[in-house]
């Protein structure tokens, strides 16, 4: 075994491959699930259709009307999907690998157990919501740059930086994750670990000024700075959806802080992880 | 004649059966009481989140109302469907008939001298007291916290009296609702994906998502007839006095009908998909 170092992109690669046949496999099914993705989607902007039907924007002077709330929703969409498609369904694995002692089988293989546990299945029809996101995105920039009055100009660097801090959120959302159900360790199963996900990263999805009111400044520090949950939709979606010169310099340093809690939140959830693999007992007789 | 006596006979022993299967689902329930307690406290967390978005929302539209709502009312409103969820959602009925018609285990109520329907409601009104017993301390606890949202107090008595009726009519609806799309099984094998939709539509329709009353007119007089609404937004809409006290009694009496309705199709489901059912094996 010495010398030997597997190659993480080709495997990765045949992970992807697996699960794309396996879900070509059930083509009907496979559809019907991208409808179902995206129909829950369209539902939700709906939602927030009818809201901007009474307001302008969401909050007092935060900047966030109509279309530029909808760059948001898309970038919210656009992580989701991401961590739906590729984290999502392993995660939801492991707390099953636990309970049934099939994780020897992981610990065996001579790869990166967290590697192995994080990829080997991949969901392609929540990709479908990627898709979603990008129309949505696409569109309400357009409306963005070509309307009458103060049409917005896209700056080169927001180009640059927003997938950058797209590839961040998504980095803090597996962290999350990955730390949520390496607890099912300890916890022997961790059945709910969807809903507490759901939870967490519901704060997520709002523009952080709305909780800059009263008692909702704990839930904002708390949410920037401790599980920062709160950067990582709105950071892209502030670089993208208005001027770079009318950032202000507090929007600049969590911009900053951003890359820090995404590099501190991989490297946290890390040593959780391998924290709970030397509790792990097999469960297998 | 023999039947006559016989069903005399029948009736007190059908309700001891009853009485029975009551009691062994409750005994089952109260297993996982602390889990369940906490599992319960911590669905209130999205409504932190629904606070804040809804005070922003009133905020930047710089009105006190909007259509019958303040700010504190609209926080109210998803509070209160949080109840009527609580009684109306019926989380596995459907996907746990399907699975009973699929692996053959619905033959058990052929043999044996119990009706499906019946026996499902009664678990399921087993499962439901229990979850009252112990979702009772969370739910006091949160709108305890949360009095001060409800601006108006408490409604008068009729109005309460109206309220608890629909919410149990809310109950029996959301069961023979499902218990009909369950029933499809008999004909699909795969329930799933028609499951979805129901949710999706559930979820949007019912006004869990938000109050109904926001949408345009010519979408609310439509979704006004469809008994979606019974499953969330009409107990809240009673308990918040949206709704005239005249007019209460004929969404109760629309309801009654959905009502009716449902309770109709799943026993003619129930029948007919018996008859095309072959169960095979041991």
């Amino acid at each position: 075994m010495t010398g030997y170092r597997p190659s993480y992109l080709n495997v990765f690669l045949t992970f992807a491959r697996n699960s794309l046949v396996r879900d070509m496999s059930f083509r009907a099914n496979f559809i019907l699930q991208c409808i179902s993705t995206i129909s829950w989607t369209v539902m939700n902007i709906g939602f927030y259709l009818i809201v901007f039907q009474y307001t302008d924007s969401i909050g007092k002077e935060t900047g966030w009307g109509r279309n530029e709330f909808f760059v948001f929703l898309a970038t919210t969409w656009i992580i989701n999907s991401l961590v739906q498609t590729f984290f999502m369904p392993n995660a939801q694995q492991f707390s099953e690998l636990i309970r049934s002692g099939n994780l020897d089988f992981a610990l065996l293989k001579p790869i990166d157990t967290q590697f192995v546990i994080s990829f080997p299945r991949v969901d392609w029809a929540a990709l479908s919501n990627l898709f979603v996101g990008f129309t949505l995105l696409c569109y309400s920039l357009y409306q963005l740059t070509t309307k009458a009055e103060n049409p917005l100009i896209i700056d080169w660097r927001s180009i640059l930086m927003y997938p950058f801090y797209i590839g961040c959120g998504t980095v803090i959302m597996y962290s999350v994750m990955i730390t949520l159900a390496a607890t099912s360790v300890w916890l022997g199963r961790n059945q709910t670990l969807y809903n507490f996900w759901f939870y967490i990263t519901n704060f997520s999805r709002y523009p952080m000024e709305i909780y800059k009111v009263g008692w909702g400044m704990a839930l904002w520090v708390f949410f920037t700075f401790i599980i920062p949950v709160l950067l990582v939709v709105n950071i892209p979606a502030r670089i993208m959806a208005r001027p770079l010169n009318t950032m202000n310099s507090q929007m600049w340093q969590l911009a900053g802080f951003a890359i820090l809690a995404t590099v501190a939140c991989l490297m946290i959830s890390r040593r959780i992880f391998v924290r709970a693999l030397k509790s792990y007992r097999s469960a297998s007789s | 004649m023999a039947t006559v006596a016989s069903n005399q006979r029948g009736t007190g022993s059908r309700l001891k059966t009853w009485w029975t299967i009551l009691k062994i689902s409750l005994e089952e329930r109260f297993v996982y009481r602390g889990d369940f307690a906490l599992g319960t406290l911590m669905r209130f967390l999205p409504i932190i989140t629904q606070v804040f978005l809804w005070y922003a929302i009133f905020a930047a539209s710089g009105k006190e109302k909007i259509e019958a709502y303040t700010a504190n009312g609209v926080v109210a409103y998803y509070m209160l469907t949080m109840i009527s969820r609580a009684f109306s959602s019926m989380p596995g009925l459907c996907s746990g008939i399907a699975l009973q018609v699929r692996d053959g285990e619905i033959k058990k109520y052929l043999i044996q001298p119990i009706d499906l329907l019946g026996f499902l409601l009664l678990t399921r009104i087993a499962h439901k007291l229990c979850y009252y017993v112990i979702a009772l301390i969370p739910f006091t606890f949160v709108f305890f916290l949360c009095r001060g949202f409800f601006e108006n107090g408490w409604p008068e008595a009729s109005v309460l009296c109206a309220y608890f009726l629909s919410l149990i009519m809310g109950f029996l609806l959301g069961f023979f609702m499902e218990a009909s799309l369950g029933l499809v099984s008999f004909w699909f094998l795969e329930v799933t994906s028609l499951a979805f939709v129901y949710n999706l539509l559930n979820f949007f329709l019912s006004g869990h998502m938000f109050p109904l009353d926001l949408l345009p007119d010519w979408a609310a007089q439509f979704i006004n007839l469809l008994p979606f609404q019974y499953l969330a937004y009409y107990p809240a809409a009673i308990f918040q006095g949206t709704i005239e006290p005249n007019q209460v009694w004929q969404g109760m009496a629309l309801e009654a009908c959905w009502l009716m309705a449902f309770i109709m199709i799943a026993r003619i489901m129930l029948n007919r998909g018996i008859h095309r059912y072959s169960g095979f094996g041991g």
